[in-house]
């Protein structure tokens, strides 16, 4: 770990106050009668020609409301929606209201390229919050870089990438994974695990690195193996397992597939609190269709559960049902989604300007103490560090959070010795 | 991959890999039960046929709900309810569809398939509007949950022996009503020979609607049995209908018998190849092999004869 | 039905002329950079919409695997283009310097032996061209011969175009799995992302696009157009007529493939990326809907459905992003119920004659562009 640590362990009282008035006091100082006068002239703040005026500023939603992944995307559109409507409560960013544009991803990847074109040709969002899969940052990310906008983009994601234009709010694969894995040694004394995924490019890198660091601590992989997206028969892998007795299942099914597979593993008989099993891709947004009595005794390794016991988490969890209903569950990275414009918001203050050179200058360094998961800040390369934790699936659909790592995990997009 | 196993354990491997492709292939003669009536013996291409099936899940899921907030002493039977609403829920609406819009199209199959892509789009999107984006998980009843041991290794989930039980039931009752009843021998009249059934007194209309609910009723009754084993989502529909086509036509479209048939060949085969091979390149031999032997036999496994 | 072989009627020159005034001249003065790009990647739908009327409207074969072939040209360019990005100066950060970035994340040190033609800009050519006809003529030498028609080989390619993209996902290292091929930037050296770049791409593709018009229009007009809708209204007596039909639908069902994978390797060019989310089922059927939206008779219908089934699109998705998928679903139900010749068989049905009233007086009455009468449903075969 580097030398930047020094905000370990537990936040306390003290700084915990400091960090929220950090985040408070632009808004307090700019919230009373005299708000424009005292907000900086437009001119100043966008020299660039954003769609900035002097009483507001607008950014972008862009996230599949309909086709295969809304699923998984509502989630992170609410969130954003949420941290929008608390920061116009506070007296939005330079004084200025944010106003949003959602577009619809469609789940279709080069519509979500044509959509940010459109956010940032036409309506010159001065951010896009937005994106959830690979396949749709992959196909914007020419867009953005092209047209010079910026994204935050919440997803949990395989790293091996890192842009200017991008601010990544959800963790790369070696900070979920690397701590996960170490933990299930310690804890579980685990020797062989067997790796799952879903076919494509996340679950394959994440579990290259899986791979790679068991083999670095000379324990086994006995197996691998990978589904087409939305594969509902997992009956023959099941089978592969019991033969082969791993001592972990190391699963990264995404979607509708994880129903299937969760339900199936529990009527063959595999008893998840006898047979230790690792996600990293099964968030309590997931659990809602799986149901809890399915996947009950599982570990999920990520950065934020929503039984995360800390004020911060308190506050946006009531938030987030007062807006969107009781009933409403709250995984990683729809906290990842909320993350994103509150960071925009301390970024542009820190910068004093809207224009996106200077947003992504400012960006490494950002420090957001209010955050849910806890204290975050942007590193150099554009990631959050972070704290990993693991958390173990109850019945009730909600995760116990059993362990998090002493440190922040520092993001490294690109893994020395894990390509 | 068996070194290192006892005979007895690669006996139990094999014997629970054969209950796998049981399972496999109740699932696939449920999907395609449906669809064998409708595509088989009516020509009709129902491209919205997964949602007819998602429509029983969806069903399902609220009856699940009803019996847990009302009626929770019941809540072990609930299933059953379950299924008959989501027949009579599916087949209501296979019916209204039929009448608004499938019965303008006979003459034209190959438009059914664009007209019911539309509607597939449409219930889709009323499903996301009306039930939620996110996926619903279905509670099951305790005696639903778990397996039987029959030894040390072999455990048979009892999900699965439902899902077979209930494919032989449904599997029965259609062969009943299709070769053995008197609104059977009307619809296979209907479809050999439109304008000469109609001639001998069929109310070939009539006939039409129910066959087309009762196929739409079937698919709800197996998107009913599938809350056990997959998701229940908006698009969840749309996983199926490739594979259920194929299983049809391997078949031979007009064969009840070669529609099982079928799905046990392709069942077998794609989890015997799932458990020497990854998933995915397993999925890809499966269906290489099918599309191979349908241009070998294009009229697929069974061909019923008859002179046109 | 005229004798002779009129390439095209005088009316048709007008359409011609009208389409090509719509394309060159309105839409790149009325259209600012970033809506003439999107309409760019409409048009090369059209190109496999084009091929669908041929095939499709003209012989009565439906083909639901057109993504195939779309993809295959896409990809094709694609390839070329990646390479191109991927020189060794671009990529000195990778484990392997000079092959594509998602080989080097899925530990491939060399590049596959087929991605090798794929250095030279002719290869690539003659590759989008060549490949996809191979491709067809195998599907349709195996369907065809065998007598397989109307819903089995619709059903058939519907099943390889999913083969395809689950081995195009599942084969990552070699094709940039499900994410595509991304990230594509220069041609030749020359940069095809800027707004200046864009705008010729646009002219080249709509003279490609008006080039295979003609082509296509040429096919129908000659004899073997008319044997194609002998066959497709009634393919026996056709047979014993003494004509191998097979032969004659697997050389449209070729032309087609080629015209979707000139389609395709333009979409790549414009957009900048391919991915296997247009080879599958969807966008397959998708591209059936245009024709059909436009008229499956006609190939001036098809161009103009593609516009606006993908305008409509784009407008309900940007107005009513929650509710769009039902305008559309609505719209391909309402098409197929009550105009089943598309947008062109309105055309003909209402404003034709009132053009040829006031246009042509005592001429006889052209019945164009479609050789049946737009009442008539198109007759297609239960087998």
């Amino acid at each position: 770990m580097s030398s930047d640590n020094h905000q370990n362990g537990l936040p306390s009282a003290l700084r915990r106050k400091l960090l929220m008035g950090m985040a408070a006091l632009p808004a307090a100082a700019l919230l009373p009668k005299a708000a424009f006068a005292q907000a900086p002239a437009t001119s100043a703040v966008n020299t660039t020609g954003l769609a900035v005026t002097d009483t507001t500023v607008r950014v972008g939603i862009l996230h599949s409301v309909t086709g295969t992944m809304a699923i998984s995307e509502t989630g992170s559109v609410q969130a954003e929606k949420l941290a929008i409507s608390q920061i116009n409560e506070m007296g939005g960013v330079l004084g200025r209201k944010i106003e949003f544009i959602q577009e619809d991803g469609a789940s279709d990847w080069p519509n979500f390229a044509e959509k940010a074109k459109k956010l940032l040709v036409n309506d010159k969002a001065a951010a896009v919050f937005g994106c959830w899969t690979s396949a749709s940052r992959k196909a914007v990310l020419p867009v953005f870089e092209q047209y010079n906008g910026m994204l935050y983009y919440p997803t949990f994601y395989e790293g091996l990438e890192q842009s200017k234009n991008v601010i990544y709010t959800g963790q790369e694969a070696t900070q979920q994974i690397l701590s996960g894995i170490d933990w299930v040694v310690k804890e579980k004394k685990a020797k062989s695990f067997y790796l799952l995924g879903s076919d494509y490019i996340w679950p394959r890198t994440s579990n290259k690195i899986a791979r790679k660091h068991i083999e670095k601590n000379s324990l086994k992989v006995v197996g691998e193996e990978y589904f087409p997206l939305g594969h509902t028969q997992f009956n023959s892998v099941i089978n592969k397992i019991k033969l082969t007795k791993p001592d972990v299942i190391y699963a990264i099914i995404v979607g509708g597939s994880n129903v299937a597979f969760y339900k199936q593993m529990k009527a063959a008989g595999i008893d998840l609190s006898k047979q230790t099993l690792v996600t990293i891709s099964v968030t309590e947004d997931e659990i809602l269709g799986i149901g809890g009595e399915n996947i009950a005794g599982a570990y999920a390794c990520m950065k934020y559960f929503q039984s995360l016991d800390n004020p911060n988490n308190k506050d946006f969890v009531a938030a987030f049902k007062k807006m969107w209903g009781e009933n409403i569950v709250i995984g990683d990275v729809t906290q990842a989604a909320y993350l994103g414009p509150w960071l925009w918001k301390l970024t542009v203050e820190k910068a004093g300007s809207f224009d996106i050179d200077k947003v992504a200058a400012a960006s490494p360094g950002i420090e957001f103490g209010k955050a849910p998961e806890g204290y975050v800040r942007i590193h150099e390369n554009h990631h959050l560090w972070s704290k990993t934790r693991v958390g173990k699936a109850k019945l009730d659909g909600q995760y116990e959070v059993i362990y998090e790592t002493a440190d922040l995990m520092e993001p490294d997009p690109f893994p020395k010795g894990y390509q | 991959m068996f070194e290192g196993y006892t005979l007895a354990e690669l006996g139990s491997i094999f014997a629970m890999q054969g209950f796998a492709g049981l399972i496999l292939f109740s699932v696939f003669v449920l999907m395609a039960l449906g669809l064998a009536i409708i595509f088989g013996q009516m020509g009709v291409i129902n491209m919205a046929h997964g949602e007819f099936m998602i429509l029983g899940a969806y069903i399902t899921y609220f009856t699940s709900n009803f019996f847990l907030n009302y009626l929770p002493a019941l809540f072990s039977v609930y299933f059953f309810v379950a299924m008959i609403l989501a027949f009579v829920g599916a087949g209501a609406l296979g019916m209204l569809v039929e009448w608004g819009m499938i019965r303008h199209l006979y003459r034209r199959p190959l438009d059914t398939l664009l007209a019911t892509w539309g509607l597939s789009l449409m219930l889709q999107q009323f499903y996301r509007s009306v039930f939620g984006a996110r996926e619903v998980g279905v509670e099951l009843p305790q005696w639903l949950i778990g397996s039987l041991p029959v030894t040390d290794v072999i455990e048979v989930p009892i999900n699965g022996l439902f899902v077979m039980a209930l494919t032989l039931l449904i599997t029965v009752a259609v062969a009943v009503l299709m070769y053995r009843s008197r609104w059977g021998k009307q619809v296979r009249a209907v479809m050999q020979n439109r304008v000469m059934a109609g001639a001998v007194g069929i109310d070939t209309e009539k006939v039409d609607r129910y066959t087309f609910g009762i196929g739409c009723g079937i698919a709800g009754v197996a998107g009913s049995a599938f809350t056990m084993v997959g998701s229940t989502g908006p698009t969840s529909g749309q996983l199926y209908i490739v594979d259920t086509f194929l299983v049809v036509v391997f078949g031979g479209a007009q064969s009840l018998l070669g529609t099982i048939a079928s799905a046990f060949v392709i069942s077998q085969a794609q989890s015997t190849m799932e458990f020497f091979l990854s998933g995915s390149m397993a999925k890809v031999l499966t269906l290489l092999a099918v599309v191979g032997i349908l241009m070998l036999r294009p009229q697929g496994l069974f061909v019923l004869k008859v002179r046109r | 039905m005229r004798s002779g072989n009129i390439f095209l009627k005088r009316n048709e020159v007008v359409f011609v002329v009208i389409l090509s005034a719509l394309l060159l001249v309105v839409f790149p003065m009325a259209l600012d950079s970033f809506r003439l790009n999107l309409v760019g990647k409409y048009l090369t739908y059209a190109f496999v919409a084009l091929g669908l009327v041929l095939c499709w409207g003209n012989a009565g074969i439906l083909s639901l695997g057109q993504g195939i072939f779309f993809g295959l040209g896409g990809y094709g360019m694609a390839m070329f283009l990646k390479l191109e990005a991927s020189s060794p100066e671009h990529t000195a950060i990778q484990s392997t310097p000079g092959i594509p970035d998602f080989m080097d994340w899925n530990q491939i040190t060399e590049l596959p032996a087929f991605w090798l033609p794929f250095h030279s800009l002719t290869l690539t050519i003659v590759a989008i061209l060549v490949v996809p006809a191979v491709f067809a003529w195998i599907i349709g030498v195996a369907m065809f011969k065998r007598r397989v028609g109307g819903v089995y080989f619709a059903i058939i390619t519907q099943a390889i175009a999913a083969i395809l993209t689950i081995l195009i996902v599942g084969q990552q290292g070699y094709t940039g799995g499900i994410n595509g091929i991304t990230d594509l930037r220069t041609l030749k050296g020359w940069d095809i992302r800027t707004d200046f770049a864009k705008e010729v791409l646009y002219f080249v593709n709509v003279a490609l696009l008006l080039g295979c018009l003609l082509l296509a229009q040429f096919v129908r007009r000659s004899k073997y157009g008319r044997i194609l809708v002998a066959i497709r209204d009634k393919e026996d007596r056709v047979r014993f007529s003494g004509y191998d039909v097979s032969n004659f639908k697997i050389f449209i069902f070729c032309f087609a493939s080629v015209l979707a994978a000139i389609g395709g390797a333009m979409f790549t060019l414009q957009v900048g990326f391919m991915s296997p989310s247009f080879v599958g089922i969807v966008p397959s059927i998708e591209m059936v809907i245009y024709c059909a939206v436009g008229g499956r008779l006609s190939l001036f219908g098809a161009v103009y459905g593609t516009l606006f089934v993908n305008y409509a699109k784009t407008i309900f998705s940007e107005s009513f992003p929650e509710l769009w998928l039902f305008a559309m679903g609505a719209l391909f139900i309402g098409v197929v119920m009550a105009f089943p010749n598309g947008l062109a068989g309105l055309w003909q049905a209402y404003a034709q004659p009132w053009f040829d009233r006031i246009g042509q007086r005592g001429a006889p009455r052209p019945i164009s562009p479609a050789p049946i009468s737009p009442t008539a449903a198109p007759a297609e075969r239960r087998t």
